[in-house]
């Protein structure tokens, strides 16, 4: 990039918040997606909001790519930037503006890291429930604008229920305000709605209002272990069927179990075919109730064993397991490609039946793990990326998860967000009319194209 | 100076390795560097894709590389917290030797690895005269901590307030040792490691009355030379293989049942580095590796072999404890020191934070100091806020660091090996 436009920058945010070297743009051109790498031509850093509106308006004026980078943890590419483009991290701005425990909202910066502001509600006697699993270093502006979801998405939700406004820049530097403070508010088109699941592609977040609630009083948590995935399913249908709804309903596969039990030895049965784990939350007597209950369901689908927690250390044995789903199957081969696609809660058995279809006729190894309670499946291959004869055989897959998923009414991302990787299938799922009025909205709000090219619409 | 794509074909030996790491950037929420600049090339991921960038010949400046592969404390915090178990101090480690074989090494450090470390007589016989000296170019700040800074605008020392070098060395106090085993029928080497040796030999001596008083034969060889750490983060591997054939020849004359240091940086580098970074003679390989399974740090042989155990609090005040990262990360020994404390009588207070490093990582100091200087500052504020008036750890390296932090901010609390602590209980019961 020529001296006088990173001059330009600088004279923004700083000198020390501009970054042009190879190895400081180098470090910027990737992010947690197995895809390739893009150097960025420019890195800034602006620091407060007035900063960050003028580096948007000054991309703009240069035609200039921007893409927004919180902690880099994207699954699909969504903060891998543009060839020539500019990155702009958000994680000076990292501010708690207001926690009002009165009125039970947030008004945060964009990069603010979700655990550190699920950790300051949870001190004000507080509740954010969102808990995407890179929660430690993901930051709310990412997972606003990625609508990242995790494990308390059946009973809780998403990021999307709980962002009650958005300020954010437009390409001319006009800041653009939407929604408020209050739980009702129909001033306007939903711009809010609009943001979230942008991708970064419709505009820049200075700040975000987002929801707090009470938390539960009580909670409790068993796991139960099934001879096939198919009783497993069932007990889930089963536990909803009876006006259950649990805070978490995750599921495992055997190969996962096998996995997870040869890297922690925690007693895991290896020949389990299938692992639920489930908590039950709220009011002490309704989680005694729902608990028994469960229990009873359990039982009567098929359960050979189940273990409830009788205290904090066997409760964290619990959602230790679960936690080492993905590390356990990360150390098997050099590459992990962890999908997301997500199919209605009763096609889970259908799903994971096409899993195992899939992973025998491409002759890869497949763990499957996930939120049964949502119908949001973690597939994840395990690969080597090197091997191209193999990887060749990995894309095909995908392919086929993707269309097996949307055959069984279901979508391509639960929680990942479509980025570079799955903007190719979004006409599957959608239309070409529907890709159309994306592209003529984008269009009209982004006329030169900068707002991270080539995320969603392609 | 070899090309480019020599270069590239080194680091391609790293390959499998590398390709471990998924850039899922967890380590983000763990590194003690990242978390004071926010800077993706001052964390792991980054460092491991500027790696990969150097091996596939996407990058073209090796300098910047090896800049930010130099901004790193090697405390191993990521390694032990990463999901997809990536062995990230073996990388780095060969990748600074890499560099070094590329580079070079500066003058000072050729002076100080080769020239110096490389000949424990002379680096004693120097570290002795500068002992005699620096009172000429030093001032006291805190007697208490014990504490100096520079007479004069020193460009090495900067603002610095750090541990004088000991009027007399533990090796002059004890210079060697071979006693037998008696009543716990256990017999020890004894590996000094050079700080303790020359700053805090008190610590040495701590550790000897204690071992005395349990009733441990000693072997301490007459003859010690540093342990390897400085020049193999310096990438400089000839260095550290003679420093580990010294070590290994002067250690095997002795029998004994364990290898014990008071140092968690020496009990790392001996436990888990001299068996898997050693070059030289293969014929040590099989020495090496029995003496690295002996050794242990000397409050885990305390706890766990002779069984010692917690009392009841006895008025020797109020003690925090840091966790040293060679300690913590590598060898997952955090309860045992705790349990020292308690043994010794102190009213154990948990700080913030203990695990997280105190920002020292011997030479980062010295080429990073104003980053060294803002990871420990925060350190010291998480001691001074535990309310204990006595910080206690298990490595000279956090004690120098920690001292110079606290002593800055005026603190008033003493720092302490935990090994000073107990012996000092033992002299008030006995």
């Amino acid at each position: 990039m020529n001296t006088s436009i990173i001059k330009e920058f600088a004279a923004i945010v700083g000198d020390d918040n501009v970054m042009s070297s190879e190895t400081d743009r180098h470090v910027y051109s990737y992010d947690a997606a197995v895809l390739d790498s893009v150097m960025p031509a420019l890195v800034v850093r602006p620091e407060n909001s007035e900063a960050l509106g003028k580096t948007v308006k000054l991309c703009n004026d240069h035609g200039l790519p921007l893409t927004v980078r919180g902690a880099g943890t994207n699954l699909s590419g969504g903060t891998i930037p543009h060839p020539g483009g500019v990155v702009v991290l958000t994680n000076g701005l990292n501010r708690i503006l207001e926690i009002n425990a009165e009125d039970m909202y947030a008004v945060v910066e964009p990069g603010v890291v979700t655990a550190k502001f699920a950790a300051e509600v949870a001190a004000c006697g507080l509740f954010y429930p969102p808990d995407p699993g890179s929660q430690a270093v993901s930051t709310l502006g990412g997972n606003v604008a990625e609508n990242a979801g995790g494990l308390r998405g059946l009973k809780y939700g998403v990021t999307k229920d709980y962002v009650m406004g958005i300020d954010f820049w437009d390409v001319n530097g006009n800041l653009i305000k939407s929604g408020s403070r209050t739980v009702k508010c129909v001033s306007g088109y939903n711009l809010t709605g609009l943001m979230v699941a942008s991708e970064g592609t419709l505009g820049v977040f200075d700040k975000i209002i987002l929801k707090i609630i009470p938390p539960p009083k009580a909670s409790r948590s068993m796991m139960a272990m099934f001879n096939s995935m198919q009783a497993a399913s069932e007990t889930v249908a089963a536990i909803i069927a009876a006006k259950i709804v649990p805070a978490t309903l995750e599921i495992m596969d055997n190969f996962t179990i096998r996995t997870v039990e040869n890297f922690r030895h925690a007693g895991l049965p290896k020949n389990a075919a299938a692992l639920l784990l489930i908590e039950v939350d709220g009011h002490p007597a309704q989680v005694a109730d729902e608990a028994e209950l469960v229990e009873q369901i359990c039982k009567q689908h098929g359960a050979t064993e189940l273990k409830v927690a009788r205290d904090a250390a066997e409760r964290d044995a619990v959602w230790q397991a679960r936690r080492d789903a993905l590390p356990a199957l990360a150390k098997l081969r050099p590459t992990c490609v962890l999908e997301d696609a997500t199919v209605p809660r009763s096609k889970i058995p259908a799903m994971i039946k096409a899993l195992d279809d899939i992973s025998k006729k491409y002759q890869l190894t497949i763990g499957t793990f996930g939120h049964a309670g949502d119908g949001n499946l973690h597939p994840t291959i395990l690969t080597d990326r090197r091997d191209e004869k193999e990887w060749q055989r990995v894309e095909k897959a995908i392919d086929e998860i993707f269309n097996r998923a949307l055959e069984l009414g279901g979508t391509l991302s639960g929680e990942h967000g479509i980025g570079l990787a799955k903007a190719k299938y979004m006409v599957l799922e959608t239309n070409r009319g529907t890709l159309d009025y994306f592209r003529r909205m984008k269009s009209v709000l982004d006329p030169k194209g900068i707002l991270n090219p080539g995320k969603i619409i392609g | 100076m070899a090309d480019l794509h020599q270069l590239a074909q080194m680091f391609k030996e790293l390959d499998d390795q590398l390709v471990s790491c998924m850039r899922c950037g967890m380590c983000q929420a763990v590194c003690p560097v990242f978390a004071q600049t926010g800077r993706e090339a001052d964390v792991t991921r980054g460092k491991l894709a500027l790696l990969d960038g150097l091996a596939h010949e996407m990058l073209k400046d090796a300098a910047g590389v090896n800049d930010k592969l130099n901004r790193c404390l090697l405390c191993g915090t990521c390694q032990a917290n990463c999901p997809s178990g990536v062995k990230i101090m073996d990388i780095f480690l060969k990748a600074r030797a890499i560099m070094t074989g590329y580079f070079g090494l500066s003058k000072t450090k050729k002076a100080i690895f080769r020239g110096m470390l490389a000949n424990p007589r002379l680096f004693n016989v120097l570290t002795g005269m500068g002992a005699t000296f620096q009172g000429l170019f030093t001032k006291k700040v805190d007697d208490m901590l014990g504490s100096s800074c520079a007479r004069f605008n020193s460009p090495l020392v900067g603002d610095r307030h750090f541990n004088t070098l000991a009027a007399t060395p533990l090796h002059k106090i004890v210079p060697e040792l071979d006693s037998p085993a008696g009543a716990s029928g256990v017999k020890v080497a004894f590996f000094t490691g050079c700080v303790i040796d020359k700053v805090f030999p008190q610590v040495g001596e701590a550790a000897l009355k204690v071992l005395e008083q349990k009733g441990v034969g000693v072997f301490l060889p007459a003859k010690q030379a540093c342990c390897g750490i400085p020049a193999l983060s310096s990438g400089e591997q000839a260095t550290f293989d003679k420093l580990v054939a010294m070590n290994v020849q002067w250690f095997t004359a002795g029998s004994f049942d364990y290898l014990l240091t008071s140092c968690a940086t020496c009990t790392a580098t001996i436990k888990e580095l001299w068996p898997r970074m050693f070059k030289g003679d293969p014929a040590l390989t099989a020495a090496i590796k029995e003496l690295a399974e002996k050794t242990m740090d000397i409050s885990q042989f305390l706890v766990d072999v002779l069984g010692v155990k917690e009392a009841p609090a006895a008025g020797c005040g109020k003690v925090t404890y840091h966790d040293p990262c060679h300690l913590k990360n590598g060898l997952g020994i955090t309860a045992q020191p705790r349990t020292m404390i308690k043994a010794a009588g102190g009213t154990f207070k948990e700080m913030r934070e203990a695990g997280t490093c105190c920002g020292c990582g011997g030479s980062f100091n010295v080429a990073h100091y104003d980053l060294s200087k803002k990871i420990g500052s925060r350190k010291a504020q998480n001691i001074m806020d535990s309310g204990a008036d006595i910080l206690a750890t298990s490595c000279p390296a956090c004690m120098l660091h920690i001292t110079d932090m606290l002593s800055h901010k005026k603190a008033g609390i003493k720092v302490k090996h935990v090994i000073e602590l107990y012996a000092d209980s033992l002299k008030k019961q006995g």
